[in-house]
């Protein structure tokens, strides 16, 4: 299909979603596992978010605490020594008092690096009046200058995460805490305490690291948990199913194993004993239907033979009724027209007998359905002539084959002639055909009495008469149609009636042309192209006979073409 | 005219020449069949358990200038051929004693004499099992004498038709009037209706044959007839001249049409 056409990228991928998408509808198991790895996915992310915030915020607001409090320590020490330093007879030089302050607080720091400090002038800076410091190279861009801007505006202590950068290019995350300072004889300081969280971040990842294989590991035991229990449970299910495909394909020996108590041992237990009981029954059915087709065969036989012996015997005196008397010649007559009559119904009966007890085979070929519609034409002819009706065949020029059993199809089209031409009051009689694709049809129409409403499903019963009060006429033996339904079911074909009293009546006999595939559609419509164009009747408001599987103008007999041979005969 | 009924006890050909040994019935028939009686158009062998249908198949044979010896017993059949030697044997195919099936083989694997079976059951499976059995044609149960007799006729008629007498089909070499068959200088035996059937092929390699051409031209059937007798009798035919009978090279099939004879 499209896929062959367009052999791209595009089509490979539309393939694989299909793909993907019937493995999803088909199994059980992957959309359980999937839909437990989703939400175990879900819940897991949601926990360890919720962890993680919460350990991270824990360890952060401790750290927090601390660094503020240091922080107003810090401040308040360095605040001291300045104003120790003012209140002296001699102030010392700014930067005496702001090394002073810086080593004081690197002090406080220790060597750990628990903080840097750094010291700046809010001030107009020129060079050594208003110096700055700042501890292990650390740089000014540290600071945010947000955190500046409100710690200069508010003068207060204030704090912020920020960055700690140094000069020799490491950046590490951190806490700045800001505060401001007078220096005698300079103005206002800002002084800057980061705490780096080098350690926090350690502790962090650390969590992170054990969260996530925690998460993973619990995801994988969650799915393979599904998968197991899942797996207990779709194992005998899928067993179940192929045991069931095995019965229905005829292997009635076929058993689930029965392990322990639980409800899926029950469930085994209960699936076998209806495959003990279906093999018991069809066992049953089977032997009554081989009785049945032996009783057939052997009814045919039985009957038969005696009836060779009558038919050739009357056949001999028929062919010397003009050396009898008159009385004895008429009997003679009569016994041959009858004989004739029974033989047909015999017949008849014997081959309905066959489809009733299954004991009917279908012997497809490939047929070409014009050879075999001259042939039914031709059988069809002296009756045709007898009734001086014409026989129209819309032949196609191409040939139209389908995979069919020949004297079959030919039966079935012969009957449909014949009984055409018995309820088409001599007008002519047109057979047809077409074929599409998968089905091909054949057309009989007739111009005759045609089929009152409701009628069109009854014409395929057997021995069914429009009027019951009317006598039947011609040889028909009221099971003609009834077995050219039988035969058309036989090869998965429909055949149906169309009529409407007056106005004639068409058989459409719709085949599959591959032996056993299933007709969807007829490539001909039931009713014909002519049929609604009649004068309408009184009757015509009546349904059209639905299509109805099957059904003739309901002629009384008339549907009764009674021409069924059966299938294996044929006569020179 | 004679009908002779064979006793069960008969098995040898000299125990026949013995009028002693034979029951002879000697049935008066009318006197339009009385006057045909002079010459005998040829031997028929029934074969059929059912003495009252057996009697009247000798009538009719009999009426149309037939010479008709009976059978009733399966497992003496093939006695009562070998000693009898008869144009055209009508078999019953369910038989007490041996099967219709069995005595059809027995028959066809010594003779190829034109087989006729007289059969109540028109399954498929029944009718091609007894042609494949060897049988050249059938007629079911119950039959209209005519409907009989044109068969028997149809099968003894010898077809000569005009035309040449050497043909080739496939790697085969036919000589027509000598009946015989030969690839590599190699004779095969065939039935006379296997021969029929490759002659008509042969005839015109050019031309596909519908089953329905074929059952006219070879069997004899004026009207549409029974296509399962062309086509396993093409099987049989194809299984004694084809080197390999799934892929046929000499009678190959033309789907949907009939057959047409192989290139030569």
């Amino acid at each position: 299909m499209t896929k062959a056409a367009t052999p791209s990228r595009h089509s490979g991928i539309v393939a694989a979603v299909r793909g993907v998408r019937a493995a999803w509808r088909q199994s059980l198991q992957l959309r359980v596992v999937s839909t437990t790895l989703l939400f175990s996915v879900m819940v897991v992310g949601l926990l360890g978010a919720l962890l993680l915030a919460r350990v991270s915020a824990g360890v952060v607001d401790a750290k927090e605490r601390a660094s503020v409090t240091e922080g107003e320590a810090g401040h308040a020490e360095a605040q001291g020594i300045l104003d120790a330093a003012d209140t002296g007879a001699t102030t010392p030089s700014a930067t005496q008092l702001v090394d002073a302050v810086a080593t004081s607080l690197a002090g406080r720091a220790g060597n750990s690096g628990l903080y840097e400090v750094l010291l700046l002038s809010t001030g107009p800076r020129t060079g050594a009046e208003a110096p700055e410091r700042g501890t292990n190279l650390v740089a000014e861009s540290s600071v945010p200058n947000d955190l500046r801007q409100q710690v200069v505006a508010e003068r207060r202590i204030a704090w912020t995460y920020t960055e700690l950068r140094y000069l020799d290019g490491r950046v590490v995350p951190g806490l700045a805490v800001g505060s401001t300072l007078s220096v005698p004889g300079v103005g206002l300081y800002e002084l800057y305490q980061l705490f780096p969280l080098t350690q926090e971040q350690a502790t962090l990842d650390l969590v992170r690291r054990v969260l996530g294989v925690i998460a993973l590991l619990l995801i994988v035991g969650l799915v393979a948990l599904a998968w197991l229990v899942t797996r207990q449970v779709v194992t005998p299910v899928r067993q179940a199913a192929q045991t069931a495909d095995r019965l229905s394909s005829g292997h009635l020996q076929e058993r689930m194993t029965v392990r322990g108590e639980d409800d899926l041992a029950r469930l085994a237990r209960s699936f076998n004993a209806m495959a003990a009981g279906l093999q018991e029954q069809i066992r049953r059915l089977e032997s009554l239907s081989r009785f049945q087709q032996r009783f057939v065969s052997d009814v045919s036989h039985e009957l038969r033979t005696p009836l060779t012996t009558i038919r050739m015997a009357a056949d001999v005196l028929y062919e010397d009724r003009d050396t009898f008397d008159a009385a004895t010649s008429r009997t003679a007559e009569l016994l041959q027209t009858q004989l004739d009559r029974f033989e047909a119904l015999l017949t008849d009966l014997l081959e309905i007998s066959r489809f009733d007890a299954g004991a009917v085979a279908l012997d497809v070929e490939p047929i070409d359905l014009r050879l075999l519609c001259r042939r039914a034409i031709e059988a069809a002819q002296p009756l045709a002539d007898k009734r001086s009706t014409e026989i129209v065949f819309e032949e196609p020029e191409s040939p139209c084959v389908a995979e069919a059993d020949p004297r079959r199809v030919e039966r079935i089209v012969r009957n449909l002639l014949v009984n055409a031409i018995e309820h088409g009051q001599s007008r002519p009689v047109t057979i047809s055909m077409a074929a599409s694709e998968h089905a091909a049809a054949i057309v009989v129409r007739d111009h005759g009495v045609g089929l009152r409403p409701g009628d069109a499903s009854l014409v395929f019963n057997r021995f069914w008469r429009a009027d019951p009060s009317r006598a039947r006429t011609l040889g028909g033996t009221g099971l003609g149609l009834a077995i050219s339904l039988e035969d058309a079911h036989l090869h998965g074909g429909w055949l149906e009636a169309w009529g409407v009293a007056g106005d004639g009546s068409q058989f459409r006999l719709t085949l599959p042309r591959i032996a056993g595939t299933e007709l969807t559609s007829s490539p001909v419509p039931l009713e014909p192209a002519d049929g609604s164009t009649r004068v309408p009747l009184p009757t015509r408001t009546a349904p059209r006979p639905s299509s109805v599987p099957a059904e003739p103008s309901a002629q009384d007999d008339a549907a009764h073409a009674g021409v069924a041979e059966p299938v294996g005969e044929s006569r020179a | 005219m004679t009908w002779v009924e064979v006793p069960s006890g008969l098995v040898s050909g000299q125990e026949l020449t013995r009028p002693a040994d034979r029951l002879v019935r000697v049935i008066t028939m009318k006197a339009r069949i009385d006057g045909t009686m002079t010459t005998v158009k040829g031997r028929v062998l029934v074969v059929d358990d059912d003495v009252a249908l057996a009697e009247m198949l000798g009538i009719v044979l009999r009426a149309e200038g037939f010479e008709a010896i009976h059978c009733a017993d399966g497992a003496k059949a093939i006695a009562v051929f070998r000693d009898s030697r008869p144009d055209l044997v009508l078999l019953d195919l369910m038989l007490p004693g041996r099967d219709g099936i069995d005595v059809c083989r027995a028959i066809r694997a010594e003779s190829g004499v034109p087989i006729v079976m007289l059969t109540a059951k028109n399954d498929t499976i029944d009718v091609v099992v007894g042609l494949e059995s060897g049988a050249d044609d059938y007629v079911v149960k119950p039959f209209k004498p005519k409907e009989l007799i044109a068969r028997v006729r149809a099968r003894l008629r010898h077809n000569e038709e005009a035309g040449p007498q050497n043909l080739a089909i496939g790697d085969l070499t036919i000589d027509v009037a000598g009946h015989t068959v030969k690839r590599d200088g190699q004779p095969i035996s065939l039935t006379p209706l296997e021969f029929d059937l490759l002659v008509a092929l042969a005839r015109k390699p050019w031309q596909v044959f519908t089953r329905d051409v074929l059952l006219a031209d070879v069997w004899g059937y004026r009207h549409a007839a029974d296509t399962r007798l062309v086509n396993v009798h093409v099987q049989r035919l194809r299984s004694k001249i084809e080197k390999d009978p799934e892929n046929p090279l000499i009678v190959i099939t033309v789907r949907g049409v009939g057959y047409k004879a192989g290139p030569p």
